[in-house]
């Protein structure tokens, strides 16, 4: 709103704003502050938290299963991410390049990927992966293992499921900066002698940084919040943050300690974000 | 000549992996839910119609496919009446509180769900309120309110402005400038906004678990729940119907708008 607004303008401004304003501090930030305050009450197993001040539920990291499962979690956010990127970069760029109906088509089915729960994505990855559903039996076949057997569960049948998951959010986020890039740019730099390579790195790079890391970001934390998946796919000693949390909140019914690991996620979380933030700047000045 | 040829072939491949990629869980689980029998074999033996008969005549599967469809559509409205007056406000007035607010939306988008199931769960205990539709139905509209904002913010940015001067030249009103000209605008983006909260809601799992798993229990909660006991054709149904709903809806969005346009893509 600009300095010349009038009263009734100002008046306008906040009765659109009313309810909105309401909303979200009131369903955001009023709980994302209750998370703090939480996190450092002392555990009520009767009830859900006691009063007065504790640091005690800081302490979960110090546990080596607590320990593990965040490092856990870190490493497939960071694997996870990069495959998405790796394969939804490309795609992206494809579809942008197809004709319109084409394009309306894989749109659709990618959306339709999404439209699947991740409950139901890891259950139909469960199936796949099963010994009685012949996809073992085809990697035989192919010499990439050695007998049928059920590929779940494994980190690498976790890491596949977060993967479908992640890429139609992936190839969302990037279609709008990919279909609108100015493709005379590359050309230029193309007719001024640059390889394609350096044509994709000092100026498709720059051009996208951006995006490219929203989407690698958007990848980390659906992989770090992922908490059905990791229970269906993967072996328990082999669990993430987000399983622990729920345990502790579900199973511990201790609300100060699944608050505090919580906040060790959004930590990590942070981390992800700082890291993505630097690589990109470090891109740009290459 | 060669080489290009040999990148397009590259690129045929890729597309094709992919696509099987994406299609294989699909199609895994619509085969095994035609199977006859209870056992779990792809592809199925003696494909039937037997199991989609015991979930639209069980009344668990049925009241928790229909308790789905209502969260998601509600959460979708509150979503958008959340987003919109957001996205209005930018737009009309650069409203620096509207730039606040969709950073907060932003925000509480980019946490990750175990997280921001924990932050409810202690919300709505703290408030004395745990266990209710509502709850299940206000968390998931504040979590995916940057879907609509987005959404609808491309709409807003997408109006010719010289369009909105010649009409207030004119003597139109705010309120005839909406009417006329934004709604035919940005009533596609509106519409692209509810479907993506729609279906997202439709198919988040753990919010909904933590909040009111045991009162409200969704299609995913069900299927969750069913998993720890052991396979039932019956869940595959529930996956073959959510697809179906996710297809018929984008594919609508698509048939409304001009779908590439409505996600960002090149006007």
């Amino acid at each position: 709103m600009t300095a010349t607004a009038t009263p009734m303008q100002r008046l306008r401004l906040g009765a659109l704003l009313a309810w909105p304003t309401l909303a979200l501090v009131g369903l955001a930030l009023v709980p994302l502050v209750l998370l703090l305050r939480i996190s450092v009450a002392p555990p009520d197993l009767a009830g859900m938290w006691g009063h007065g001040l504790t640091l005690a539920a800081y302490a979960a990291p110090a546990e080596p299963e607590v320990a593990r499962a965040l490092l856990h979690s870190l490493f497939l956010a960071v694997v996870v991410a990069t495959i998405s990127l790796g394969l939804g970069f490309p795609l992206t760029a494809l579809i942008t390049r197809m004709r319109r109906g084409r394009q309306v088509v894989w749109l659709v089915f990618l959306l339709a990927t999404l439209s699947l729960s991740d409950v139901l994505i890891a259950f139909s990855w469960q199936v796949m992966l099963s010994k009685r559903i012949g996809l073992s039996g085809i990697f035989v076949a192919l010499g990439l293992i050695d007998k049928s057997d059920s590929l779940a569960p494994s980190d690498g049948a976790v890491i596949a499921c977060l993967v479908y998951l992640v890429l139609p959010f992936t190839v969302l986020t990037l279609f709008p900066v990919l279909s609108r890039l100015d493709r005379s740019l590359i050309e230029a730099a193309r007719t001024l002698g640059a390889s394609p390579r350096r044509a994709f790195l000092t100026v498709v790079i720059p051009m996208t940084r951006g995006p490219v890391m929203i989407a690698f970001l958007m990848a980390a934390v659906l992989t770090l919040g992922a908490y059905a998946p990791p229970i269906v796919l993967g072996r328990p000693q082999s669990w993430p943050m987000a399983v622990l949390i729920g345990n502790a909140a579900l199973a511990g019914h201790d609300l100060p300690r699944a608050s505090a690991m919580s906040i060790f996620l959004l930590g990590v979380t942070v981390l992800l974000a700082l890291g993505a933030a630097w690589l990109a700047r470090g891109k740009l000045r290459r | 000549m060669m080489a290009s040829a040999f990148m397009s072939a590259g690129r045929r491949v890729f597309l094709l992996l992919l696509a099987i990629f994406l299609a294989a869980p699909l199609v895994v689980v619509t085969g095994v839910s035609f199977n006859a029998t209870q056992r779990m074999s792809f592809p199925p033996q003696n494909p039937s119609l037997v199991w989609y008969g015991v979930f639209f005549h069980d009344a668990g599967w049925m009241s928790a496919f229909t308790l789905s469809l209502t969260v998601a559509t509600l959460a979708a409205l509150v979503a958008v009446s959340i987003a919109f007056p957001i996205a209005y406000a930018i737009w009309k007035y650069q409203s620096r509180m509207g730039k606040l607010l969709e950073s907060v939306a932003r925000i509480s988008f980019l946490l990750p769900s175990i997280v921001l199931s924990i932050v409810f769960l202690v919300f709505w205990s703290w408030i004395g309120h745990a266990g209710k539709i509502e709850d299940t139905i206000l968390s998931h509209a504040v979590v995916f309110v940057t879907l609509p904002l987005t959404t609808i913010g491309l709409g807003f940015r997408s109006v010719d402005y010289a369009l909105v001067e010649a009409a207030r030249t004119m003597g139109a009103r705010d309120s005839d400038v909406l009417r006329t000209i934004l709604r035919p605008i940005v009533l596609p983006y509106v519409i692209s906004g509810l479907v993506f909260v729609f279906i997202l809601s439709l198919n988040e799992y753990v919010i909904a678990y933590m909040v009111a798993g045991f009162e409200v229990e969704t299609l995913p909660i069900k299927v969750f729940n069913n998993l720890r006991m052991g396979f039932q054709p019956t869940m595959c149904v529930g996956a073959v119907l959510f697809m179906l709903v996710g297809i018929i809806a984008f594919s609508l969005v698509a048939l409304i708008g001009d779908l590439p346009k409505l996600l960002g893509g090149r006007q």
